[in-house]
C-alpha cells in the first residue's frame, strides 16, 4: 500500500497515542475493579465473623450474607471479558472455567437447595474463597499500582497450597450433601414425553461435576505450583509446546 | 505435512532439531538431495517436519533450496510432528460410526431402551424418515471421502482420530438416543414442518455434494494448485457468487433441516456447535483465499451471505 513516509509516521504516532489512552483507560478500570473486589470481600469476611462472634453459631450465617456474596461473585463474570478483550493476559478457557464453577457452586448449589445451607462445608469453602479472593484481588491491585508488598505476593503464591485443596473438599461435601434433596425434589429436571425431545436429570449431572474435580484439581493445582515456582524462585519452567 | 524439499544447486545444508538446536546432519556441497531422515523407519517422511524457522511453518515437497531465502550455508529446523494417520483413514472411521451407532438405537438393539421395547420400531413415520435422512448423510459422506474428496494434506496427527470420533460418534449417540426413544414426542406442526424439513435438507445435500463435485473439478488428478471457485452450469454452485465455503453453508442448511424435523433439541444443540466449527473453519480458508489471490470476488463472506 503506497503511501508517503510523512503520512505513514503521523498515522503510527496517532495509533500509538490511541494505544497508550486505551491502556491508560483499561488500567484504570482494573485498578478501580480491584479494589472495589479486594473491598467486597472485606466485607463479607467482616459479616461473617460479625455474624459468628454475636450468634456464637454458623446456622443462619450463610443467609445473612448470601446476597453480597451473589453480587460479587457474579460480578467476578467481568474477569472473563476483561481476558477475552485482552487487557489481562490470561486464557479466556481458565478464567471462564474458574468463574463459572464458583458461579455454579453459588447459584445452582447453595443458593437453591435451602437444606444444604447450614452444612458446615459451606462455611469451609466460603471461608477459604474469602481468603483466597482477598488474596488475590489486593496482588492485583499492588501490581497494578506498581508497589506490590513482598507478603501480598508471597500470601497469593503460597497460601493455596492449603486452601485450593481445604476449598475443594468444602465445595465436593456440600455438593454431596445436596444429592439426597435434588433427587426428592427433581429440580432443575425434565423428563420425557417433552416437545423438545431431551431429558435431563439433574441428579446425575452432579455426580459427573464431582467426579470431573478428579482430572481438573490436580491440573489447575499443579499449574498454580509451576506458576509459584516461577514467580518466587525466578526457575525457568520449559512447557510443553505443541 | 510431509516435507522433502529438492535441492538443486550446490550449497551447504544443515539441519538442527526445533527444540534442542543440537545438528542431526550436515551436508556440503549439495547437488540434488531431497532431505528426509531415513535412519528410524519410525520416523517416515509423513511426520517430518523441516522448516526455516524453529517456530514457523513447515516447508513444502515441492519447495526448491534456490529459492529459498537461505545463505551459502542454509539452516533448517526439524520437527517430529508425532503419529500421523491419513485423512481418509479418519474421516471413513469417523463417518462409519455415526451410521451404525444411529442404526443400532433406531433398531431398538438390547440394553438402551427398557427390555419390552427391544428390536421394536417407532410407530411415528418421521422416525423412519429420519433415519433414512441420517444413514443417507454419512453414506453420501462415506462415498465422497472414497471418490469425490482431493486432500491436500495425505495425513494428520494420530490424536485427532479419538477427538474426531467421540465428538462424532457420542453427538451420534446422544441424538439417535431421543429420536427412537418409545417416548418421542413428533414435530408440533406436523405432517407441513415435516415436509418442510425434508425439502430443505434435500435441497442442501444435493447443493452440499454440487460444491463437492466443483471443488474436486478444480484440482487436476495429483496436483495440488489452488485456484479461486466460481460457479458452474450447476445452479447450486451459484451461491459461489456470494460465498467462499458454500459447502459449510449448505451442511449448516442440512442440520437445520434435520433439527426441524425431529424437533430435537440434542439435534439443535449438534447443529450450532458444528455451524461454530465451520465458521472458524470458513473464516480462515477465505482469509487465506483473501491472502492468496489478490482479484479474489470482494462480494463474498465465509460462510453466510453478507453476514458472516
Amino acid at each position: 500500500m503506497a503511501s508517503s513516509e510523512d503520512d505513514g509516521t503521523v498515522e503510527e504516532k496517532e495509533n500509538n497515542n490511541k494505544k497508550r489512552t486505551k491502556s491508560a483507560v483499561a488500567t484504570a478500570w482494573l485498578t478501580f475493579y480491584n479494589i472495589a473486589m479486594t473491598a467486597g470481600w472485606l466485607v463479607l469476611a467482616m459479616a461473617m465473623m460479625r455474624f459468628y462472634i454475636q450468634k456464637g453459631t454458623h446456622k443462619g450465617l450463610y443467609r445473612s450474607i448470601a446476597r453480597t456474596l451473589k453480587f460479587f461473585q457474579t460480578f467476578a463474570l467481568v474477569e472473563v471479558g476483561h481476558c477475552a478483550i485482552g487487557i489481562v493476559r490470561t486464557s479466556v478457557i481458565v478464567t471462564g472455567v474458574q468463574v463459572c464453577s464458583r458461579i455454579f457452586m453459588v447459584w445452582f448449589i447453595t443458593n437453591s437447595i435451602r437444606q444444604i445451607q447450614s452444612e458446615e462445608s459451606v462455611i469451609l469453602f466460603l471461608v477459604v474463597w474469602t481468603m483466597t479472593e482477598i488474596t488475590r484481588y489486593s496482588y492485583y491491585t499492588f501490581s497494578l499500582l506498581h508497589h506490590l508488598p513482598y507478603f501480598i505476593k508471597w500470601a497469593r503464591y503460597n497460601l493455596f497450597i492449603i486452601l485450593y485443596p481445604l476449598g475443594v473438599i468444602g465445595e465436593l461435601m456440600t455438593i454431596y450433601a445436596a444429592l439426597p434433596f435434588v433427587r426428592r425434589s427433581g429440580m432443575y429436571s425434565m423428563r420425557l414425553p417433552n416437545m423438545y425431545n431431551v431429558s435431563f436429570d439433574y441428579y446425575y449431572c452432579l455426580i459427573i461435576v464431582m467426579l470431573s474435580y478428579i482430572p481438573l484439581f490436580p491440573q489447575l493445582y499443579f499449574h498454580m505450583l509451576r506458576q509459584r515456582r516461577r514467580v518466587l524462585h525466578g526457575e525457568v519452567i520449559v512447557e510443553k509446546d505443541d | 505435512m510431509r516435507s522433502t524439499p529438492m535441492i538443486y544447486c550446490r550449497r551447504s545444508v544443515e539441519i538442527l532439531d526445533a527444540k534442542t538446536k543440537d545438528k542431526l546432519c550436515f551436508l556440503d556441497k549439495v547437488r540434488t538431495y531431497t532431505i528426509s531422515f531415513h535412519h528410524d523407519p519410525q520416523w517416515y517422511p509423513a511426520r517430518q517436519s523441516i522448516r526455516l524457522d524453529p517456530k514457523g511453518k513447515s516447508l513444502k515437497d515441492e519447495d526448491v533450496l534456490q529459492h529459498l531465502p537461505v545463505g551459502t550455508t542454509a539452516t533448517f529446523y526439524f520437527r517430529d510432528l508425532g503419529a500421523q494417520i491419513s485423512w481418509v483413514t479418519v474421516f471413513l472411521t469417523e463417518y462409519t460410526g455415526p451410521l451404525v451407532i444411529y442404526l443400532m438405537f433406531y433398531f431398538r438393539v438390547p440394553f438402551i431402551y427398557a427390555p419390552k421395547y427391544d428390536f421394536t420400531t417407532s410407530k411415528h413415520w418421521v422416525v423412519h424418515l429420519a433415519c433414512m435422512c441420517h444413514s443417507f448423510h454419512y453414506v453420501k459422506r462415506l462415498l465422497e471421502t472414497l471418490f469425490v474428496h482431493r486432500f491436500s494434506h495425505g495425513t494428520m496427527p494420530l490424536r485427532n482420530i479419538f477427538k474426531n470420533c467421540t465428538y462424532y460418534w457420542g453427538f451420534a449417540a446422544w441424538m439417535a438416543y431421543y429420536i427412537n426413544h418409545p417416548l418421542y414426542t413428533p414435530p408440533i406442526y406436523g405432517e407441513q414442518q415435516i415436509r418442510l424439513a425434508l425439502i430443505v435438507f434435500l435441497f442442501c445435500q444435493i447443493g452440499n455434494f454440487s460444491i463437492h463435485v466443483a471443488l474436486r473439478n478444480l484440482r487436476p488428478p495429483g496436483s495440488k494448485t489452488r485456484k479461486i471457485p466460481y460457479p458452474t452450469k450447476n445452479p447450486f454452485t451459484w451461491i459461489f457468487l456470494l460465498v467462499s465455503c458454500p459447502n459449510y453453508t449448505y451442511e449448516l442448511g442440512s442440520w437445520l433441516g434435520f433439527t426441524l424435523m425431529t424437533q430435537c433439541l440434542p439435534v439443535a444443540f449438534f447443529t450450532l456447535v458444528g455451524f461454530i466449527q465451520m465458521t472458524v473453519w470458513a473464516k480462515g480458508k477465505h482469509r487465506s483465499y483473501l491472502k492468496e489471490f489478490r482479484d479474489y470476488p470482494p462480494l463474498r463472506s465465509p460462510i453466510l451471505p453478507f453476514v458472516l
